[in-house]
């Protein structure tokens, strides 16, 4: 439901600061900051989120779950048969990502004036940090595809210039081009559908395209293409297999930027995405089923390959591969409120994760690997509970949030086919195994780095420990948004969102509502399982204080899993190299024998007709005048034939 | 009076004129004494204005005596100004000799 543009100024004016106020963050530290002192651009930008979030907040309170807001600022193309108009949307969708973007981005900004702070490059960071929050938020109030297209692209930009944010190490630049390169690819699956749906509905809105979407009928080829392709540009944008490998290597990036944009807001634009088109895909069971495998199948996929990483930001990068999994799984069922609740308390949890994880680099000087660490637990508390905790929250035990989400989406699971339920609560058991792993290697035991880097471990200043406290009570009390109906009447978030996703409901397939007693017994499991794997990770590396093998001892399956089944190799071999191989050879044959020849034998043309024609400049007078009454006579000549 | 003109056949100042202008032609062409291609562009104005004057007769038209008054300005202008050259360049070359200025061969 649109309403007219001027009768809800309360919700319009605060809607429309909310993207200006980091753009213009954005353009302050990024035009003007060399003239600034650091600190300064630093509180300028972080402020400006500060203020986005407030605006988001009021906009929460002014907003009626049931009526949402266009507001059209103007049209953007207006060709004969194209009409596109610039616009913003709220509803209750935009506002959980609003609150989700701006609350944890405030925070990772706050982060970042400690994290870094000796850093020279501090305020281009913050630009950049602003600017990336900016397209996020394009991305998630665009009121039509090609709005959110801008946003999509422009957070596919940010993240290259963050990942590469260290541009002198030729590593860091590489990942950096992986990343956007891969984001790309899926890109091109997000036009064509985009192409599509303009070819046969005219328009790119989100209310008109469901609404002709859903006049042509369910399972209509152009409604499984449509979402199939837009489903490709999920997988680029959210990491899921097969574009999922630059995930791990935009670790390269520093610590903020991999909990901001890796974890808690651009790889869930993927998921908004599909939310926000619910409609579509509930048309679309085939797309549904291909989503939920691919969603499945990475869950499983990434939480192997983290059950033997030793760096703590790649273990990290592993488990949001595989959380994203879990969400499109969700979304592969039809639970698309389940997904995004998912995607809210995983924000919580995963930026915590990182945002510890960074205290930790920091303390120890910029060691990653955690068979260097241990015993940090006296040593920075803070960090500690808070990483402890987010740890619990993301394995799923019973009543932080991480349980609450998860339960949901098993028992969806459940419900739609047991084979899915199993996968699924093994994947879940693997995550609280190897995050119970890095927690016990990086926090307990005895230290097992160098002696200089121990004296220097220090907890983190306020800028640093106040965000991660906020997150871990976020990540506790977050669940109680979404309790199960066993334990509540009222699942605040599926109502919220209920405006939103009622659309597809209609098409869905049915399935019973789970009786009280199945769930509980899902749930009774999936803790038992948390707790269970806990204990098992406890027993080897805390009891037994087992430690990860050196890099080269490695056999059989253990050798698979530690090189990331050799995925990256694989697409260097199969994709790279023969794309390489393609490009040298236009570049010997088109290029050199073919446009070089054509350039050089238009010069040597030419240079023939100068050498030619500068035998005429004899010096001769005579031999002028003769010349000039040749030419006479041949005009005279010529004009009786004309 | 025209018809006393006319007893001679309207060709023969053709074929004169053109005679004239074929002989300026070739002395310009072939002579090297700059003052003597100066006198045989002057020799082609004329056979030009000749021309001009026995075709106005003929026709009893008098806008080429007409145009002849112009020619002969001009060529009175011209024949000033290329003296003028034709002085400084003997000033600087003590010759009249046109293969003597070659300094533009490429």
């Amino acid at each position: 439901m649109t309403e007219p543009f001027l009768s809800d100024v309360n919700l319009v004016v605060p809607g429309m600061l909310i993207p200006l106020l980091p753009l213009a963050g954005f353009l302050i530290t990024g035009l003007l900051g060399k003239f600034l002192p650091k600190s300064v651009n630093g509180w300028i930008a972080t402020l400006s989120i500060l203020a986005s979030f407030i605006c988001s907040v009021l906009v929460f309170q002014r907003l009626d779950p049931e009526h949402s807001v266009n507001i059209d600022l103007f049209t953007w193309f207006n060709l004969s048969n194209l009409h596109i108009s610039f616009g913003l949307l709220i509803d209750p969708l935009t506002v959980v990502m609003l609150l989700v973007v701006t609350g944890v981005g405030f925070l990772i900004h706050l982060y970042s004036l400690g994290y870094m702070h000796h850093d020279e490059g501090f305020t281009r960071f913050f630009a950049y940090l602003n600017l990336f929050i900016f397209f996020m938020l394009m991305l998630v109030m665009g009121s039509n595809y090609l709005v959110m297209f801008i946003g999509w692209e422009g957070v596919g930009l940010c993240s290259y210039l963050l990942i590469g944010f260290w541009f002198k190490n030729d590593a860091f630049n590489d990942a950096a081009k992986k990343a956007f390169i891969m984001n790309r690819i899926g890109d091109l699956g997000f036009l064509l559908g985009m192409f599509l749906m303009l070819f046969h509905f005219g328009s790119l809105d989100f209310d008109t395209v469901a609404t002709q979407a859903a006049g042509l009928g369910s399972n209509q080829t152009l409604v499984i293409a449509i979402t199939l392709l837009l489903f490709i540009g999920a997988t680029g944008k959210s990491a899921q297999l097969p574009l999922y490998t630059w995930l791990p290597d935009a670790m390269a990036g520093p610590t903020p930027v991999s909990a901001l944009i890796h974890a808690a807001t651009m790889v869930t634009a993927g998921i908004y995405m599909i939310v926000r088109s619910n409609v579509l895909f509930a048309l679309a069971p085939a797309t549904l089923t291909v989503i939920l495998i691919v969603g499945v199948a990475t869950s499983v996929f990434a939480a192997v390959i983290g059950l033997m990483q030793n760096d703590i930001k790649k273990v990290l990068a592993y488990s949001t591969v595989s959380q994203l999994g879990l969400m499109f799984a969700a979304l592969g069922l039809g639970a698309f409120s389940s997904g995004m609740f998912h995607v809210v308390t995983h924000a919580f949890f995963k930026a915590l994760l990182f945002l510890g994880a960074g205290s930790v680099i920091h303390a120890l000087s910029g060691e990653q690997d955690i068979r260097k660490m241990g015993g940090l637990r006296k040593l920075i508390p803070i960090t500690y509970w808070t990483f402890l905790l987010a740890s619990l929250a993301i394995s799923g035990v019973p009543f932080l949030s991480g349980f609450f989400s998860k339960d949901e989406i098993l028992a969806h699971a459940f419900e739609h086919s047991k084979l899915v339920w199993v996968i699924l609560s093994a994947s879940s058991l693997l995550t609280a195994f190897y995050m119970f792993r890095l927690v016990y290697l990086t926090f307990f035991n005895n230290f097992r780095g160098s002696e200089e880097t121990k004296k220097h471990i220090h907890e983190s200043p306020w800028t640093m420990t106040f965000p991660l406290i906020i997150l871990c009570i976020l990540s506790i009390v977050g669940g109680y948004l979404g309790l199960p109906e066993v334990l509540s009447h009222t699942h605040l978030f599926g109502n919220y969102l209920s405006s939103v996703t009622e659309g597809s409901k209609a098409y869905l397939a049915e399935t019973g509502p789970v009786s009280h007693s199945t769930e509980i017994t899902l749930m009774v499991f999936a803790g038992l399982a948390a707790i269970a794997a806990i204990w098992y990770a406890r027993k080897n590396y805390l009891v037994q204080h087992q430690l990860p093998e050196a890099d080269v001892q490695l056999t059989g399956y253990r050798k698979w899993i530690y090189n990331k089944f050799f995925v990256d190799e694989f697409y260097e071999k199969f994709i790279v190299k023969p794309v390489q191989l393609l490009s040298d050879l236009f570049l010997v044959v088109i290029d050199k024998l073919v446009v070089d020849l054509i350039v050089s034998a238009a010069a040597w043309f030419i240079g023939l007709s100068g050498r030619t024609l500068r035998l005429l400049q004899t010096g001769n007078t005579g031999f002028y005048l003769f010349a000039m009454v040749f030419g006479m006579i041949l005009l005279f000549v010529i004009q009786l034939f004309i | 009076m025209e018809t006393f003109i006319q007893s001679i056949p309207h060709n023969w100042y053709l074929i004169l004129s053109t005679l004239l202008f074929c002989i300026g032609v070739m002395g310009v062409l072939f002579r090297r004494n700059a003052i003597i291609m100066l006198m045989c562009i002057e020799l082609m104005l004329n056979a030009v204005n000749l021309l001009l004057v026995s075709f106005s007769t003929y026709s009893g038209n008098n806008d080429g005596q007409v145009f002849v008054f112009f020619i002969m300005v001009v060529a009175a202008a011209e024949v000033a100004v290329g003296l003028a050259l034709l002085i400084s360049i003997y000033r600087n070359v003590a010759s009249t000799d046109i293969n003597v200025l070659n300094k533009l061969k490429g």
